[in-house]
């Protein structure tokens, strides 16, 4: 219990400190940018895109190692890791304007083959005469815990442009996501704007990818935005709402996995977040689920009184 | 070709049943925009994996088949629950439930210790083909010989009972889940029960992928779920023929994929094996762009029909 | 006396925050057509779903021919909303009329071929005999209404419940399932349809259930057409409420006779 709370007061030791900052600016970035892909319509395209840097990172590996550059070299794995997966997102847009598959289909095959894809070059990058491979699936995977100071910034400075970029572009999203065909009619860029939309999301999942780990990526994508839309109905409210409850499971989660050391950080923030919607479900003063049925009955009292 | 019975035929035979039953299977998901939901239930099955794990103790088949079912099932009913209640688009439900379950997976993966055994993350996500061998193969009248059969491995003969309880199911309902993929309302009206049908298709996804599970891997299994149906959907416009192809491609990219991960190297002369579970993706997305360009060859519906198909999405960015 | 094909008794069905329809009692006529008319959101398709108990209800029962819905599932036929499905889906015209022999041929097996040639007899009731091996994708939308009327005529049921049956047709449909319904009604059969054109109220239909969140008033139609309760129906809402409406368009009427 003290640890925790040590913990949450960042008063746990200087490396602790650091992976409960590094999260809790991932899930403020996470938060604010999936409010918008969600009501795009497109929840899980952070999901697509995760998957579909693994054939990304192995490409970069292999062509490093064969051309006698450093395979462990950063920037070259993330451009790696971006490059497919952002072809993965194109062709999963490819794929619906092609008109016979749905957005569903076409962001479970960029799931399934570009992560199949992916692990059939690791076996070629695992036979390679090379150090360093050790490391390359737990990119994927993540090791919050082992989050470095370099690895914080790097989020943290990420999380800071993202959530510039959400501030200074919020009314034309907020129209793109609630109605494309006027922002189309109107002259609002709409498929540039959904591009950078698409890169805000790459950004911040690839960079979060190496830090965080998949899972976390994804969960913080989805859930506070999930959370926040069953709470408000209003996009200005949303959104930072979003970004805090993304930036509070990170931290909590963070400072419970560092207080029990049995619990892995990402999984623990994953399920902090998720509680967070468990409750907002249950209590949430429209949309929630108690909500509901009082109302149900309360309905059903009038009309039974109205008839007599 | 004794070496063969006795190292890749138990394997073949897996990787092929297991994408046949996923593929067939796939296509009512296909057809009610539900693809995403073997994605869900591939992450989901994980703290079933566990559970059935640490309350006995042992890496035995049953009890964690067992648990990853009612994980699978308890999942998808959540999904469908929350987006009822909360009235949440398909695609953040499922994200929020199945982030959750698996999220859950890794904790109760800690927490029990069953990290310390050999259940980790690498065999949930990649599968164990090349573990499947058939040492009791003699020769190739060890085909017929039942005493040589029951030893094929576990997996394999698991799998072959599934895929004969889904081709079953297909085949007994083959009607009434038409009807209910195309219409649940009208299936409703006439009494034949919708929700009761797709929850008959949601049981068998979760049997069907928690037995392809333990040959493919947990993303292969949304390849198998998702890739045959795509290629199908691609090149015809007949419900027969949807299934009939599809069941085509599962076969060939489940063959194909494992002889493509032994043979290649052998033929290049490398000096190490392929992931026979990545390869099977490879071979997918391979049949995934032929298809796409046959497609568009095959079809020659009139550019109006094919406008009015596009979903409302793509029409507003343009 | 024989019961009535349909009886509905306070039935009342909430979404979310709002009653969409309160306490909607109705019993339709004996034999003939009757339309179901109110302003957008008065409960239309709801009221018939309410009865067949496609939507949760808050209070109320619907009865059929005096029993509920599950003794006499055979005699009564649904026409949902064209809207309502993906016309994407891999199925031709023949195999969507065809789920209307569903009943007779039963759970677990496929469908025997006399059971398809009543389907195929039903498409050709509707004119779409040759089309009935046409992807339904490739259909128009009055040929696609047309298929959903054909698999409602397969049900062979003795009361129809009809969602929008004229939405989105060209005028050789309308003519086309016009001639249908009143074929039914001489049959002696029970027609009853959620109808959106006032202008042809009068002209296709004899009886009127005018809806807005509640039954403002239920009759034929020579007495409860009438602009007092289209109005009250319709609140201020009704742009076109002089007697035009109340009367049947006479292009129509020559192309049609009764």
């Amino acid at each position: 219990m003290e640890t925790l709370l040590q913990a949450l007061a960042f008063a746990g030791g200087h490396n602790t400190r650091m992976v409960a900052l590094g999260c809790a600016a991932f899930g403020l970035a996470a938060g604010a940018l999936g409010c918008f892909v969600l009501l795009r319509g497109r929840a899980l395209i952070a999901d697509a895109a995760a998957h579909a840097t693994l054939p990304g990172l192995c490409i970069a590996f292999i062509l490093a190692a064969w051309l006698g550059g450093n395979p462990r070299s950063l920037p070259l794995l993330l451009a790696g890791a971006a490059t497919t997966a952002a072809i993965g997102v194109l062709a999963a847009g490819a794929m619906v304007r092609g008109g016979r598959l749905r957005d569903d289909a076409a962001m479970a095959l960029v799931v399934s083959l570009g992560f199949g894809i992916g692990v059939a070059l690791l076996s070629v990058v695992q036979s390679l005469p090379v150090g360093g491979q050790a490391g390359l699936s737990s990119f994927i995977l993540g090791q919050a815990a082992g989050m470095g100071q370099a690895d914080a910034l790097l989020i943290g400075g990420l999380a800071l442009l993202a959530l510039l970029a959400v501030a200074v572009l919020f009314r034309p999203l907020a129209v793109l996501c609630f109605d494309p065909e006027f922002a189309a009619v109107s002259g609002l860029p709409v498929r540039r704007l959904d591009l950078v939309l698409m890169a805000l999301m790459l950004a911040v999942t690839v960079a979060g990818l190496r830090a965080i780990g998949l899972i976390l990526v994804v969960a913080l994508m989805v859930v506070p935005a999930a959370t926040a839309r069953l709470l408000t109905d209003r996009l200005p409210v949303m959104v930072p709402l979003a970004a805090l409850l993304g930036a509070f499971a990170a931290w909590f989660g963070a400072g419970l996995s560092a207080a029990i050391p049995a619990l892995p950080t990402g999984a623990t923030i994953a399920l902090v977040a998720c509680g967070g919607f468990a409750l907002a479900l249950l209590f949430a003063p429209a949309r929630g689920v108690i909500a509901f049925t009082l109302r149900q009955r309360r309905l059903r009292r009038e009309l039974l009184a109205e008839l007599r | 070709m004794t070496l063969f019975l006795q190292l890749d035929l138990a394997a073949l035979l897996a990787a092929v049943m297991a994408c046949l039953a996923c593929g067939l299977l796939g296509n009512l998901l296909l057809l009610t925009r539900q693809s995403l939901l073997g994605d869900a239930v591939s992450h989901a099955v994980l703290p079933g994996l566990v559970l059935g794990f640490a309350v006995t103790g042992t890496r035995a088949t049953l009890p964690m088949v067992l648990g990853a079912m009612l994980a699978a099932v308890a999942a998808a009913l959540l999904i469908s629950l929350v987006r009822r209640l909360a009235r949440l688009e398909p695609g953040a439900a499922m994200g929020v439930v199945f982030s959750g379950f698996f999220a859950l997976g890794l904790v109760l993966m800690e927490l029990t210790g069953a990290r310390a055994v050999d259940l980790d993350v690498d065999c949930v996500l990649y599968g164990q083909l090349e573990a499947l061998i058939w040492p009791a193969a003699t020769g190739p009248s060890s085909l017929l010989d039942p005493a040589a059969l029951a030893q094929l491995p576990a997996e394999t003969r698991i799998l072959a009972a599934v895929l004969a309880l889904v081709l079953a199911g297909l085949a007994l309902l083959w009607k009434e889940l038409r009807l209910a993929a195309f219409d649940p309302d009208f299936a409703a009206s006439i009494g034949f029960a919708p929700r009761g049908l797709s929850l008959v298709v949601l049981v068998l996804v979760s049997v069907a992928c928690v037995a392809a599970f333990w040959a493919v891997g947990s993303i292969l299994v949304i390849a198998a779920l998702v890739a045959p149906p795509a290629i199908a959907r691609l090149l015809t416009d007949d419900y027969r023929h949807q299934f009939l192809f599809s069941a085509v491609a599962a076969v060939v990219m489940g063959g194909g994929g494992y002889g493509a991960a032994v043979g290649v190297p052998a033929l290049l002369g490398l000096g190490f094996g392929l992931n026979a579970a990545g390869m099977m993706a490879v071979v997918a997305t391979l049949l995934l762009a032929l298809a796409w360009v046959a497609g568009r060859r095959l079809r020659r519906a009139p550019p109006a029909v094919a406008a009015l198909s596009a979903p409302r999405i793509v029409a507003a960015a343009r | 006396m024989t019961p009535p094909a349909l009886e509905l008794r306070g039935l009342s069905v909430a979404y979310r925050e709002a009653v969409v329809l309160r306490r909607a009692s109705w019993t339709a006529p004996v034999h003939g057509l009757a339309a179901i008319v109110g302003p957008n959101g008065a409960g239309k398709s709801t009221m018939l779903k309410a009865a067949l108990g496609l939507v949760p209800l808050l209070a109320g029962e619907a009865r059929f021919f005096g029993q509920p819905l599950a003794a006499v599932r055979r005699r009564v036929g649904y026409l949902p909303q064209r809207a309502s499905v993906d016309w994407d889906f891999p199925a031709t015209a023949l195999q969507v009329a065809a789920m209307g022999r569903y009943p007779r041929a039963g759970w677990f097996r496929p469908l025997p071929r006399a059971e398809r040639e009543h389907a195929r007899a039903a498409l050709a009731e509707v004119g779409l005999a040759d089309l009935a091996d046409r992807q339904i994708g490739q259909l128009s939308g009055g040929q696609q209404q047309r298929v959903f009327l054909a698999r409602a005529l397969a049900l062979e049921a003795e009361l129809y419940l009809m969602d929008e049956p004229f939405a989105g047709v060209d005028a050789a449909t309308e003519r086309a399932i016009v001639e249908v319904l009143r074929r039914l009604a001489r049959q002696g059969r029970t027609v009853v349809a959620v109808h959106h054109d006032l202008a042809t109220v009068a002209e296709y239909f004899n009886h009127v259930c005018l809806l807005n969140g509640e039954v403002v008033a239920a009759g034929p139609v020579a007495t409860t057409f009438t602009p007092e309760h289209l109005a009250r129906a319709y609140g201020g809402r009704l742009p076109l409420l002089d007697r035009q409406v109340l009367q049947p368009r006479p292009v129509l009427q020559a192309a049609v006779p009764a």
